[in-house]
């Protein structure tokens, strides 16, 4: 019972990271009907941003750990430096293409993504680095012998504030309430005055904040960062998109926690060799008897 | 036929001037990547032997040149880099790897082309049993899982040990079969066995699940890079019981970060102590010191001396003919070392003894030295 419970809580706390990257994805698929493959990396921009600000700030303390308020202000930074990413990713690259073809822009995005990842190498080096110690990892809650420390703790509540704020965002304010109408239909939406870039801009800076939240999240659970290890996040991520319902927001947070929790059962009680085609091997099977995922709807085609 | 002519002319040249001057010594290893520092240290000590045998006047009245190449840490690049020193740069001997499978993965390459290869540290045994041109300066698997089986029940007098091996790599699984078998021969319990792939980030749930059994210590044979996490992690679920290695954990930056407390007390088996106060040892480090401005580690000293027995084996040879290169090479005997007597036993193998370091503030410190 004490694995089990410890088993949970694990695969939860890995589960929020991936949700955080997951709602990213499901974003950008709800306004503009692509899959973004450079999300994951804006995830490692965003892990790599919590690195070098940790070092500027949190190693001039004495203890060696940033303060809690310090954390927030890192972490609070890298969605800053990951939202501009998005932004200038889409002004730049996506925009001048969206009137071209889907395949056209699925391919740009998997170069965009090749070109953090090998660029990343570049600037910040091949070798993995260790992530700075923001938080001092305590436990706080010892279920019959399953301890629960601090750090995860701390992840999963911020995750948990991340995506009640998102939701809050895009079901009561203005600016929700246009990105919901563009994801439904963006001719009407910009009929009725709605202006569509500010809102795709709006959209890609929110999701690529979250990735970079995920970024200082999953540095502070797996203090081991390194420029491709954007890769297999996201695209677990992105079954999480898909076995959710690509397009819906909760669909996607649901997602990233199966994706895991499962993940850890799998490896803790089976072979961890399966690991990974546990995430795809999902994907194949909702691809082949539930395509709108679990919480998605069917969409109807226009002709 | 002009064209032929001149392409011919153009080999020939470029064959004199890799057979003219100088000696041309191939190296490979990972000086980026996940493993970074094994390349990195073994370069340094190979290019200080080779440093100082050119201002002694170098080998057989020419100089030696040593060329690197980086292979990431990738078996598949270590291929690729090993074929390149034969074949582009004429190399007449190979130094490397420190990783055994990368080694399994260039050895093939020089024992095809008869081009003697030595390996400072890669300690599986089917490295060398590739083939005749294939020699280590440094001890093997089943011996130094034989030296952890008898520090975890003689010294720290455990019993109940639970084993995390890396199935990507042939170091790590060989290491865990060895230990498994040696550990229950001299009447250990392995409580449970779970695994992992390099480059994970997420050890959780295996650590969860050894936890469940209760063992009174881990072996973990594996990298740095991995254990750093692995230890972070461990401790992180309540994890306390002492962590115990082996040689792949020499590096540096295995206590780097939180990693620091986390392996406060743990124990790993390794090729060379810098506390030893032999002066060999000693002499060494401050040579590498004053050069790199930094500590050598294992990989160091073993590079270092396998530079050492290459250019020994060639002053004997008389010549840097591969073949008569190699046959020198397995008749080396009580050759001295850095790291001790190095002798060369049938299956190219050194033999020589381990020691155990314990962790103390993030630092190796000598705990005792098996005799082989």
């Amino acid at each position: 019972m004490t694995e089990f419970i410890q088993q949970v809580f694990n695969g939860l706390s890995l589960g929020s990271i991936y949700a955080l990257i997951a709602l990213g994805y499901t974003m950008i698929y709800g306004i503009l009907r692509f899959i973004n493959f450079a999300h994951g990396d804006v995830f490692m921009i965003g892990a790599f941003s919590g690195y070098y600000l940790g070092i500027i700030f949190a190693f001039a303390s004495v203890s060696g750990f940033a303060s809690l308020g310090m954390a927030l202000l890192i972490m609070i930074g890298a969605m800053v430096i990951c939202g501009l990413l998005g932004f200038t990713v889409e002004k730049l690259v996506y925009k001048p293409l969206r009137k071209s073809p889907k395949l056209t822009i699925l391919i740009t995005a998997i170069g965009v993504s090749l070109f953090l990842e090998y660029g990343g190498q570049l600037v910040f080096g091949a070798d993995p680095k260790s992530f700075p110690s923001l938080l001092e990892n305590k436990p706080v809650v010892n279920l019959a012998g399953a301890v629960i420390g601090s750090n995860p703790l701390v992840v999963l509540v911020t995750a948990g504030i991340l995506m009640v704020g998102l939701r809050l965002i895009v079901m009561k304010t203005k600016i929700g309430t246009a990105m919901r109408a563009v994801s439904y239909n963006p001719t009407a939406a910009s009929l009725m005055g709605i202006n569509i870039n500010a809102v795709i801009s709006f959209t890609f800076i929110i999701g690529s904040s979250l990735a970079g939240a995920a970024g200082i999240l999953y540095g502070l659970n797996y203090p081991s960062i390194d420029p491709l290890m954007g890769i297999l996040p996201g695209l677990k991520a992105f079954v999480a998109a898909v076995l959710g319902g690509i397009g819906n927001i909760p669909g996607a947070a649901l997602g990233g926690m199966i994706i895991g929790l499962l993940e850890t059962f799998v490896t803790g009680y089976i072979s961890p060799t399966y690991r990974d085609a546990i995430a795809f091997g999902i994907l194949i099977l909702i691809l082949l008897f539930k395509p709108t995922g679990l919480l998605g709807k069917k969409e109807i085609e226009k002709v | 036929m002009i064209a032929l002519t001149a392409i011919a002319i153009f080999t020939i040249s470029g064959c004199n001037k890799g057979g003219g001057d100088e000696i041309l010594i191939g190296e490979y290893g990972s000086l980026t990547g996940p493993n970074a520092t094994f390349g990195i240290s073994s370069t340094n000590g190979l290019k200080l032997a080779v440093e100082e045998l050119n201002n002694a006047g170098g080998l057989l009245n020419k100089k030696v040149k040593l060329i690197t190449y980086d292979d990431q840490g990738k078996p598949s690049e270590a291929q690729t880099v090993v074929q390149r020193l034969i074949k582009n740069d004429n190399v007449v001997a190979v130094i490397g790897e420190v990783a055994s499978s990368n080694s399994k993965a260039g050895a093939p390459i020089c024992q095809q082309n008869k081009i003697p290869m030595i390996t400072p540290a890669s300690t599986n045994p089917e490295v060398t049993a590739i083939g005749d041109y294939i020699f280590r300066v440094c001890f093997i698997d089943p011996f130094q899982a034989t030296v952890v089986s008898k520090f975890i029940l003689n010294t720290l007098k455990l019993k109940k040990v639970a084993l995390l091996k890396d199935v990507k790599n042939a170091y790590s699984t060989g290491l865990a079969d060895f230990f498994e078998k040696e550990f229950k021969n001299m009447g250990g319990e392995i409580v449970e066995v779970q695994s992992f792939s390099a480059g994970d980030k997420d050890f959780k749930a295996q650590l969860t699940s050894i936890k469940a059994k209760n063992p009174e210590a881990i072996f973990i044979p594996a990298y740095y890079t991995d254990v750093n996490l692995i230890s972070i992690q461990a401790r992180e679920i309540g994890l306390t019981v002492p962590l115990i290695g082996s040689d792949g954990w020499e590096s540096e930056k295995l206590t780097e970060g939180k990693a620091k407390d986390a392996l406060e007390g743990c124990y790993f088996s390794t090729h060379v102590s810098t506390e030893n106060p032999d002066p060999k040892i000693q002499e060494f480090i401050t040579k590498y010191k004053a050069k790199y401005n930094a500590m050598p580690d294992a990989m160091a000293f073993l590079a270092y001396d396998a530079g050492l027995i290459l250019f020994e084996a060639m002053k004997k040879a008389g010549t840097t003919d591969p073949e008569k290169v190699k046959n020198e090479l397995a008749k080396i005997k009580d050759f001295s070392g850095v790291t001790g007597k190095i002798s060369i036993n049938e299956q190219r193998n050194a033999i020589k003894p381990a020691v155990i370091l314990e962790i103390k503030g993030g630092e190796f410190k000598f705990k005792e030295t098996v005799q082989p």
